[in-house]
């Protein structure tokens, strides 16, 4: 820095995805700095945040740079200087603190790493990873209270919950359960901020060490103790190596002031620079803009009046005495309560967000409703759905629960009879359902990755500063919705930021999210090609359908006309009364007003020790003593006597890998990393290593911990969760104490014949080589991972004793490895052998018994129970018998598909699908890992497969989230329907014998 | 229960036939805008009628979010919306178009396309419409369409001269003295190669050589101006890597920025392709002849490849390695057993470029590609550790992925460009 830059003014704007911040500088000393959030309108709040400044600045020259996601377009539109944000931060850094080593800079929406000793870098949060103040912030708006409210919560916790750390949307699957199960605020504020560290270390530092000095900078480190809190523990930093110095939110402005007063020629004045500022608001320039939801108002009203057609008798509940009937919807994010009399009328309802909890809300509608009923209205009956059913029946006597879909469609055919489809956008999650021969067809939600939905929609109006109503309100007359794209909401956070950038006003944004929503739907969810395939009458419902710009984006992306009820958002809770009104019941069971007025409900959250699970339950104590467990994944921690195990051949398998033991031998230990396709290909590795003279040690089975052990290592955050777990097989090995670790790289996979080729996933065939150049470690031990070619066992041979020569010595004899080989491939086949044995016993099993039986469909990794997540498990707790893809492929003859069958793993999908084709009382569910790029071509044709000949098709999307309630909901309405079907064929018998 | 049946489609797939060959247009996606101009013209002249499709609006991606699962790459999605999108567009008369895609037939999901353009083409109803597959190896038959020894030969010089104009033009581009002056120039050569090629009944290789020179002494003809730019490479996934529908338009933007594109050639794939199927042999066994003849491909592929370079370097222009050192830069990170996708090629390809001072490189992929998750940024750390100069970005493209997140991190890589030249300076 030279002798005038030290004296001279330079100005650096920051314009962040969520607010806008100014520093004015004379050398290194800060004169001005200020920041306010700009509610996306990005021009006009700079120019403000500027007048600020104008004291300071006086008459003086200076230099100016931008900096910031935002900033871009500004500083094009402006011809003003633009740098890039994380290099503004490298130079504030620079000059200001020289002696740090790492930075960590969280911004609005993005996540910044810069490593400035041992060799530059500088990275970025990848497209998938999620914002992390903006997802504090939705997390907070989840939790119903401010940011800094969250913040000192979580210094008050006592515990901290596993939560997904890879995206925003994860992450919120994760806690919405824990909130609905009752679990202690203080802990979820943590455990938020803790997923917050989570991401960073693994999406950020995929590998490089985070040691020495680390100064933590931007808006969220600013504010939140808990976040600071958080990442110095889980780094393990002395108070000395933790800086967080005071301009710390300010960083960015800083580096671009500086930046600025080296390398900017052009300078200003006040008032030149507003000038210019001023003059570039005007500049639009949109690239996709989408036609206007409506053309002009009579338009709006003509649809506002057929709309409100769909309507449903109120009658005062004050004139009404005799027998009602109650529905309770406990969702997600709301809470829903309906009452009706007998002829369905609706006496009382009730809608709101459940503010975190349920349960409290519940009690308060019930004495309500007990104090309106009074001694005139009898309460027959009640039935609660929803992700609360089970905690809500437990917790005030409820008589029944139904499934959500199962009250949806209860409630679609009291408005429409004729219904063939029913789509449900709620806050958290879409579900839609055909409907055919009276009874649920089939049954698509949405995966993890593209929920978000309509609360996506409420928070993101909330976060520039409007409410729901009004900002729906603003959308409907927009001019140019802008085009923001259909897939999960941080793609779309990052495409309002664009449309931010090229002037977008908030009524484009508005209504561009309700298109978004609506093609999600269509596209993502439902996988529509063509109207038709919806089916001619549409009933549409759920919360967010209330909002008529998604009503209207979806009507026009449909090119009909469909039914919204005007109890779009309750018709779960309608459809649970009217579910109630069939039981036939006298008096509910329901809780009185008096037990309601001692009642007092606590929360304890504890860690299940009954299984390598360890489910994190949730201990709900009621006044009265009684206690209901939530978060379990079986029914063992209830207490309950279990009832008998049903065949399950997950169990089998997993008993039989495990009972693959060392046994110790001459030539010392081998170790195998336990996953991927070991999960089947152990039975040889093991056989021929053992035959070797070697002990075969694997790592133990997955566990949070474990994945937690290697995460910092993976490069690639996109990838399946089974390929991530990998991390931490080779550094539990590692803590084992071995130092020859065998992991083949297999290009080909074994020939069953099944299909035009036997290829392995290029993850599963290469992930070795990713560990080698990720994992340090495994630079200091013998890491073996060579090229094999199992299908052709001559060659095997011949490759592997040239191997074994060139890494073990020459004191091997062919004929050694010849036997050894042999009873390799023995013992690979015998594995399959007993496997399909296996299979034919539990088939045989559940036709004496007359059980119905699932084909649980995936990979052999899903074998896993960290994978699984307990699936398995949970299907066989509904009475079922679990069978798996690889006991039944071989039954049929290979099946013949669309497309291009070259992956053994996946031919033995398309087979199993087609053995299930042919059995009576049985369906297939299929596991998908979440990032299986394969599975895209999968899932489709193995649905074409079971739908054609008329079976249900159920997918399960997998991956490190462990929340099995929607896993729940689509059991038991796959469950549900094929107990219908199983009846209408009894019907269909009895009159064939009737006739006959 | 209905017993119609998913089986056999396989076999009922609308066969191109010979009688097709005259009256239908045979419609190909974008890709490499160069090459795939020669490729149809050489097509044409064999007496097919091919023609590139040049759609690119908003409604090729809704298309294909509309007619392929969306969770399945983004090149899938784009070409198979394209194509959808041409049909509806009314220019063609559905009855009377083909479809061309090639098929590589390896591990990964891209040799699929060709199987979800066909069942997309179902569900949309265009069923009839036939498919021709596009693969050296041969994975299914088309009557009316089959390459010959002699088109073979044709298409090959297609390439090599593609990837000559790519290289010559790539570094002229940016310096220019007459804004448009290289663009012509390309184009004036695509149009005398064309013409030159269709009045040939059988091309020499001695003809295309001595266009070698006249092509380069050309370009090096051409008026420039300025002082070196700061090169950028491009690697990645072959389709997003090339086409500018798949990338956002990457050459562009970085042009704008103030870069030279270096982008290695379409000949160092198919070499990749070829040497792989000479390398499973020794990983897995199988036949020797097979092998044998590989080789004598390989050989023949390379030194064209060689020559042609030679000619670039004799003038004083920029290239990359010859291939067969290309080979040889893999080792130390992957192994070349890697072959799915662009497998180990990625990585020898961005040694490559840093080997040739080419220290910034943008690694292009679909969101989710798989073998990307290996070879691209699986193998970045790696590199870095080796090469503390190199400079790489890894870029994700889909349908939603929005242009300033790609932008933005683009522009992170060439600030630390910026950095490094500034360093070196003052050094």
């Amino acid at each position: 820095m030279n002798e005038t830059q030290k004296t001279a003014i330079s100005v650096g704007i920051d314009i962040g995805s969520t607010t806008v911040k100014v520093v004015v500088l004379r050398g290194k000393e800060i004169l001005f700095q200020h920041y306010e959030r700009h509610y996306s309108e990005v021009r006009p709040k700079t120019v403000q945040v500027l007048s600020l400044a104008k004291e300071v600045l006086g008459e003086e020259p200076f230099t100016v740079a931008i900096s910031g996601s935002a900033g871009l377009g500004v500083a094009q539109a402006a011809r003003l200087e633009f740098i890039q944000e994380v290099f503004a931060t490298g130079q504030a850094i620079e000059e200001l603190a020289p002696d740090v080593d790492v930075v960590i800079e969280l911004g609005g929406e993005d996540a910044k790493i810069l490593f400035l000793t041992g060799g530059l870098e500088e990275r970025m949060n990848g497209t998938c990873a999620g914002g992390t103040g903006a997802f504090i912030d939705q997390m907070a708006t989840l939790l119903a209270v401010t940011p800094d409210e969250l913040d000192q919560l979580s210094l008050k916790h006592n515990l901290i919950y596993p939560i997904a750390s890879r995206c925003g949307v994860f992450a919120k699957s994760d806690i919405q359960p824990l909130l609905n199960q009752g679990a202690r605020k203080e802990d979820l504020a943590a455990s938020i901020f803790q997923a917050v560290v989570d991401q960073t270390i693994t999406g950020l530092a995929q590998g490089r060490k985070i040691e020495g000095k680390v100064a933590f900078l931007g808006g969220p480190l600013f504010f939140f103790q808990g976040l600071r809190d958080r990442f110095t523990e889980t780094l393990r930093l002395t108070p000395e190596q933790a800086f967080f110095p005071e301009w710390r939110q300010y960083s960015v402005a800083i580096g671009a002031a500086m930046y600025a007063a080296e390398n900017d020629e052009e300078t200003f004045t006040y008032a030149t620079l507003l000038d210019r500022l001023e003059h570039s608001v005007n500049i639009k320039s949109q690239k996709h803009v989408l036609p206007p939801l409506f053309a002009n108002q009579e338009e709006y009203e003509a649809f506002r009046q057929r709309h409100a057609r769909a309507t449903v008798a109120h009658r005062p509940i004050d004139s009404y005495s005799g027998r009602a009937h109650l529905g309770i919807d406990c969702g997600s994010t709301t809470t829903k309560v309906v009452l009706i009399d007998e002829d369905a009328n609706i006496l009382y309802q009730y809608y709101s967000s459940n503010q975190g909890n349920p349960v409290d809300i519940i009690r308060q509608q019930l004495q309500q409703l007990w104090q309106l009923c009074g001694d005139r209205i009898t309460i027959a009956s009640s039935v609660v759905t929803g992700y609360g059913e089970d905690l809500i029946k437990s917790a005030f006597s409820v008589d029944a629960g139904i499934v959500e879909t199962m009250a949806h469609y209860t409630a679609a055919r009291f408005f429409c009879p004729e219904v063939d489809f029913i789509l449900d956008i709620g806050g958290q999650d879409i579900k839609c359902f055909r409907i055919k021969n009276d009874s649920v067809d089939s049954i698509m939600l949405n995966e993890a990755c593209s929920s978000g939905c309509g609360s996506f929609i409420e928070t993101f109006a909330k976060s520039m500063g409007y409410e729901i109503a009004d900002f729906a309100q603003r959308g409907l007359m927009a001019k140019y919705p802008v085009d923001l794209g259909s897939r999960c909401t941080v793609f779309m956070n990052s495409s309002v930021k664009q449309a931010q950038k090229e002037g977008a006003t908030v009524e484009d944004i508005s209504a561009g999210l309700s298109i978004s929503v609506v093609k999600n739907a269509i596209y993502k969810v439902i996988r529509a090609r063509s109207t038709e395939e919806l089916g001619e009458n549409i009933v549409v419902q759920g919360g967010t359908f209330l909002n008529d710009a998604v009503l209207r984006s979806f009507e026009k992306e449909l090119g009909k006309q469909v039914i919204r009820p005007a109890i779009a958002g309750l018709m779960g809770a309608y459809g649970a009364a009217l579910h109630g009104r069939s039981l036939g019941l006298e008096r509910s069971s329901i809780m009185g007003p008096q037990e309601l007025e001692h009642f007092v409900h606590t929360a304890k959250p504890t860690v299940c020790g009954l299984c390598t699970n360890r489910c994190n339950l949730t201990v709900n104590i009621f006044s009265d003593g009684r206690r209901f467990i939530s978060g379990n994944k079986c029914e063992r921690p209830l207490g309950r006597k279990a009832r008998k195990e049903l065949p399950n051949l997950f169990d089998y398998k997993l008993a039989r890998i495990q009972a693959l033991q060392p046994v110790p031998g001459p030539r010392g230990k081998i170790g195998i990393p336990m996953g991927l396709n070991m999960y089947e290909n152990l039975p040889f590795w093991h056989t021929l290593f053992t035959k070797l003279g070697f002990e075969v040690v694997v790592s133990d089975l997955s566990s949070p911990a474990l994945f937690a052990k290697g995460r910092y290592t993976i490069p690639s955050d996109t990838v399946c969760y089974p390929a991530k777990l990998m991390h931490g097989h080779i550094e539990d090995l590692l803590e084992k104490g071995v130092d020859t670790i065998f992991y083949p790289c297999l290009t080909y996979n074994f020939d069953e014949g099944k299909g035009d080729n036997h290829y392995n996933c290029p993850v599963v065939a290469y992930y070795p080589e990713l560990l080698y150049a990720n994992v340090e470690k495994l630079r200091h031990v013998r890491f073996l991972y060579p090229y094999f070619g199992v299908h052709r066992s001559k060659d095997f041979e011949k490759h592997f004793y040239n191997f074994f020569q060139q890494e073990f010595g020459p004191m091997i004899t062919r004929k050694e490895i010849h036997e050894a080989v042999q009873a390799a491939y023995a013992s690979y086949e015998q594995w399959k052998v007993d496997l399909r044995q296996e299979g034919q016993k539990a088939l045989a099993f559940a036709r004496e018994n007359n059980l119905p039986v699932i084909v649980l469909a995936g990979r052999p990794y899903h074998l896993d129970p960290e994978v699984n997540h307990g699936i398995p498990r949970l299907i066989g707790s509904f009475g079922l018998v679990v069978l798996s893809e690889d006991a039944v492929s071989d039954l049929v003859e290979p099946q013949k598909v669309n497309v291009l069958n070259q992956w053994t793993y996946h031919s033995r999908l398309y087979n199993a699908a087609k053995f299930v084709t042919t059995q009576p009382n049985m369906e297939l569910i299929q596991l998908v890992s979440f990032g299986c790029g394969i599975d895209a071509i999968t899932t489709d044709e193995v649905r074409d497969i079971l739908e054609t000949h008329g079976k249900l098709y159920t997918q399960l999307k997998i991956d490190e989230i462990s929340n099995l309630g929607a896993v729940k909901i689509r059991i038991r309405s796959m469950l549900g329907a094929m107990e219908e079907r199983e009846r209408q064929r009894k019907i269909r018998l009895e009159t064939k014998e009737v006739s006959g | 229960m209905s017993q119609t049946n998913t089986q056999n489609t396989q076999e009922q797939r609308p066969i191109f036939t010979e009688e097709m060959r005259k009256e239908y247009t045979i419609l190909i996606p974008t890709m490499l805008p160069t090459h795939f101009t020669f490729l149809c013209s050489i097509l044409n002249q064999h007496g097919y009628h091919v023609e590139q499709l040049r759609n690119e609006s908003r409604s090729v991606i809704e298309e294909g979010l509309r007619n392929v699962h969306n969770d399945t790459c983004y090149p899938a999605l784009l070409v198979i919306g394209q194509m959808i999108d041409a049909l509806k567009s009314g220019k063609y008369d559905p009855h009377k178009v083909a479809l061309l895609i090639t098929q590589t037939g390896g591990g990964c999901r891209a040799s699929n396309y060709i199987h979800l353009l066909r069942k997309a083409l179902k569900k949309s109803g265009y069923g009839y419409v036939p498919v021709i597959s596009f693969s050296i190896g041969g994975l299914e038959k088309n009557p009316g369409f089959q390459i010959g020894l002699s088109l073979l030969d044709q298409l090959l010089y297609a390439v090599m001269l593609g990837d000559l104009l790519m290289l010559l033009a790539n570094q002229c581009r940016p310096y220019e003295v007459e804004p448009g002056s290289t663009d012509a120039l390309v184009s004036q050569w695509i149009d005398r190669l064309v013409d030159f090629l269709n009045s040939q009944k059988v091309v020499r290789y001695k003809a295309i050589k001595q266009f070698y020179h006249e092509i380069v002494q050309s370009f090096a003809a051409l008026p420039r101006q300025g002082e070196q730019k700061p090169r950028v490479g491009i690697v990645g996934e072959i389709y997003v890597k090339y086409s500018p529908l798949g990338n956002n338009h990457l050459e562009d933007f970085l042009a704008s920025e103030g870069a030279e594109v270096v982008v290695p050639g379409l000949l160092d794939f198919c070499l990749y392709c070829v040497y792989n199927n000479i390398h499973d042999r020794d990983l897995y066994g199988g036949s020797l002849v097979r092998q044998s003849a590989t080789k004598v491909v390989y050989d023949f592929l390379l030194k064209k490849q060689r020559e042609m370079l030679q000619v670039v370097r004799d003038a004083g222009f920029f290239t990359l390695s010859n291939f067969d050192h290309t080979a040889t830069l893999a080792k130390g990170y992957i192994n070349s057993g890697v072959k799915m996708g662009e497998g180990w090629l990625l990585t020898a390809e961005m040694v490559e470029l840093v080997e040739n001072g080419v220290n910034n490189i943008v690694c292009t992929q679909p969101f989710g590609c798989l073998p990307n998750h290996i070879v691209g940024k699986g193998m970045m750390r790696a590199i870095k550790e080796k090469n503390p100069q190199a400079n790489i970005v890894a870029v994700d493209y889909d349908p939603g992925a929005s242009e300033i997140n790609q932008q933005n991190r683009i522009k992170l890589m060439l600030a630390n460009a910026q950095l490094e030249k500034r360093k070196g300076g003052e050094a």
